[in-house]
């Protein structure tokens, strides 16, 4: 690659050709404030809050979109670059709802943060609105375009990471919103409800449909038995709405606050993942020896099961048919838990805490109430949370002494249930148990490698008890679609596929903690992805159990109530179907 | 969703097939399902989409920015009432106003029977004819001044009804 060499506020910067003013400058540590540009989903140059003054430039240019030449002499803080900066803003700030104090990304909005930077002291151009829509249909994704700032992030990454696009800009001029089609709502288009949109936008334009007030109420509802579950993801994000560093496990504190805000009981949904190995890899098993429909697919991305019955509906027989692990662990409190406390289970009111928002109508989805109850009540995602705990007055979650998990019947997990929340981690989870099941002795290497990384598509050849099988991760669905082509033309080599909803998996679902576009542009970068995940393999590596076959509490629940995988009992409780959805309910 | 008849979708596959090899298809498309339709029905959006390799919010997009393509089936007689400076001035609000109460449609609606649609247009370049409107392509100088204009309204809403009770 070519040297190119030039100058930012004075100081010498080697760049690359091809870089823009603003790839030269994060390389080099110069903060360059931006809006609408997101790294490696979409460069529009459409918000000029980037402008930098570049010698011999008429006008003031966007960094993220002018590529570096020769000699060039760029000086990101001059009195005209901040003053040009400041209007733009002022201007975006003239057409947008600026109710910052109620707001959902209140003290974590892009906007407001740039505002600040910039000095904006009052309202310099008040004026005309544009006609706003609200819009709360779905049970995920809450869109509210008087906050909408048009950067078209959302776009691009529903487009580009996902390769779906049901968000588009409409209208024209002033009158320009974005959303799906007919200014409809999610449900009426064929969304996954992964919620990427919504960790991409900088602002409260699009946020989680919040469930907070139900959770509330059911704690101090008296009569209420309230389970809180919380999924492997949360401990490696949650930290981060308390102004920790990515990456740190906070698990023994999220208990500890979690058991303040007054559950009756705190449990890991880890529990449930061990339980979805048992009846999927049990599943596999079937279908290998009995000639089903292989590959199979796992289930516990409810937006990867929204996105098959969209778009591929014809593979829906590859779908594992195991509920995914909160619903699974659901099921269990309100049967095997309730009988033995010998409570009613309508009195039993369960809430995941989730790093996913298409866990939210998942909870909802009819063709899981197989039981009496829904298996879960409340869905909150790891901001919500964050919210939750701050609201019931602990401000500083790193105070607070470790705490356990409750441990009575449904308390014990593996480090195989850990891994669930980064891509892969299902995989490696699965092999681990039917590898050991298989071959009726412990596991020489616990450890798959192969299944580990950030890569979008990883596949490997595993050798179990002798007989050498293909198996293929992916996560993001731009990254799944060659595997799902290749298993509709009936050419694929696989006989297990893990498919993540979200890029990099839970870890970097639609529910965690929103890292900024500031963040992801630094020196962070994308590594926000591995050390998450990092947090994650750090407390399985420790864990004493890490195959789910081991799960002591798991081996009594198979015992005294379930019988095994794939009983009767289990079948109604723990597994699903799925059905073809219509992409588009559009009422002209 | 209003289910499409048959020949209509015919007519919109075959508008893809057409252009679906060529440089910036999807406006090509677009224009031509205006044309033959007289609106963007939410299937040929599908179509174009599929064809196009794009989004159907991209196409949506499309749709909504050019002022020329609807996404409402126009009614059987189409109302043009001029809304530049001069007719504004020679009174084509009152004009509107009797267009709505003859026809029931409203401004840039179709209505409810499907009979007209009641569209407000800039100027025409008729201003010595103010106020202007066209019915059916018809053009109506002046108005406000006699029947002419709405006796045509009312001879249509006639004829209508008598096709409609023979048929």
């Amino acid at each position: 690659m070519a040297e190119v060499h030039i100058k930012i506020n004075n100081q010498f910067i080697t760049a690359e050709q091809g870089d823009t003013i603003l790839d030269a400058a994060n390389r080099s540590g110069i903060q360059i404030p931006t809006l609408c540009y997101l790294k490696n989903v979409i460069r529009t140059g459409a918000c000029r809050v980037c402008l930098v003054e570049v010698k011999g430039a008429r006008a003031l240019l966007s960094a993220c979109t002018t590529p570096v030449s020769e000699g060039m002499e760029v000086w990101t803080n001059s009195e005209r670059a901040i003053r040009g900066r400041k209007t733009t803003v002022e201007l975006i700030m003239s057409n947008h709802n600026k109710n910052c104090l109620s707001c959902k990304r209140n003290t974590n909005c892009e906007l407001q943060r740039l505002c600040a930077e910039l000095g904006i002291r009052q309202n310099r151009f008040e004026g005309e609105h544009t006609q706003p829509t609200y819009e709360d249909a779905s049970w995920g994704i809450v869109r509210d375009t008087s906050k909408c700032v048009l950067c078209e992030r959302c776009i691009g990454t529903c487009a580009n990471v996902q390769g779906i696009g049901i968000l588009g800009l409409q209208n024209r001029g002033f009158k320009t919103i974005c959303g799906p089609v007919y200014n409809g709502s999610f449900d009426d288009v064929n969304c996954m409800q992964c919620g990427q949109c919504v960790i991409a936008c900088p602002v409260g334009a699009l946020t989680e449909k919040e469930e907070i007030h139900s959770v509330i109420t059911a704690i101090n509802d008296p009569d209420k038995i309230v389970i809180c579950q919380t999924a492997p993801a949360v401990r490696a994000s949650l930290g981060e709405e308390f102004g920790l560093p990515i990456g740190t496990l906070v698990t023994g504190k999220m208990v500890a606050a979690l058991k303040r805000c007054g559950f009756d009981r705190v449990y890991d949904t880890n529990f449930g993942a061990d339980l979805t190995i048992m009846e999927e890899g049990s599943e596999l098993l079937r279908r290998i020896q009995n000639g089903g429909t292989l590959p199979m697919f796992t289930s516990c991305s409810p937006g990867w099961v929204r996105y098959v019955e969209y778009q591929y509906p014809e593979l829906l027989s590859h779908l594992s048919s195991a509920k995914s692990p909160h619903m699974m662990f659901g099921a269990i409190c309100k049967t095997y838990w309730a009988q033995k406390h010998n409570v009613d289970p309508s009195k039993i009111f369960v809430v995941s805490i989730m790093p996913c928002i298409a866990k939210k109508s998942e909870a909802r989805r009819p063709e899981c109430e197989t039981g009496d109850y829904p298996d879960v009540d409340a869905v909150l995602t790891t901001r919500e949370a964050g919210r939750l705990i701050k609201m019931y007055g602990i401000d500083e979650l790193d105070a607070l002494e470790d705490e356990n998990f409750d441990m009575d019947f449904l308390g014990e997990y593996t480090g195989a249930g850990v891994i669930f929340g980064a891509t892969g981690g299902v995989m490696e989870a699965a092999l681990r148990t039917v590898k050991q099941k298989l071959e009726n002795k412990p596991l020489e290497r616990v450890d798959f490698m192969e299944c580990r990384g950030m890569a979008g598509v990883k596949e490997a050849q595993i050798d179990l008890n002798g007989e050498k099988i293909w198996i293929a991760i992916a996560s993001s669905m731009t990254c799944a679609k060659p595997l799902l082509e290749d298993v509709r033309a009936g050419i694929s080599k696989y006989v297990f596929i893990e498919i993540m909803g979200c890029p990099g998996g839970c870890i970097n679902g639609g529910g965690q903690s929103i890292v900024s576009a500031r963040k992801k542009h630094g020196t962070i970068g994308y590594t926000y992805k591995d050390r998450r995940m990092k947090a994650l393999y750090d407390e399985d590596r420790f864990k004493e159990k890490r195959v789910s076959m081991d799960n002591v509490q798991l081996q009594k629940l198979y015992e005294d109530f379930l019988g095994e995988p794939g009983s009767e009992i289990a079948e109604k409780l723990l597994h699903t179907t799925y059905s073809p959805k219509k992409k588009f309910k559009i009422v002209q | 969703m209003e289910k499409l008849n048959g020949s209509a979708l015919a007519t919109i596959d075959a508008i893809v097939a057409r252009h679906r090899n060529q440089a910036g298809p999807c406006i090509e498309m677009l224009h031509e399902v205006q044309n033959e339709l007289g609106y963007i029905p939410f299937e040929a959006m599908e179509k174009i989409a599929e064809a196009t390799n794009s989004s159907v919010a991209e196409v949506y997009g499309v749709v909504m920015f050019y002022a020329q393509f609807t996404t409402e089936p126009k009614g059987r007689h189409v109302i043009n009432v001029c809304l530049g400076t001069a007719c504004y001035v020679k009174g084509a609000q009152q004009l509107i106003d009797r267009v709505q109460k003859l026809t029931g449609a409203q401004v840039n609606k179709t209505s409810a029977d499907g009979l007209f649609s009641l569209d407000a247009t800039r100027c025409l370049g008729a201003c010595g004819l103010a106020p202007v409107c066209i019915i059916d392509g018809k053009v109506y100088g002046n108005a406000l001044l006699g029947t002419n204009f709405t006796d045509e309204i009312r001879r249509i809403i006639k004829e209508e009804r008598t096709t409609e009770s023979a048929s």
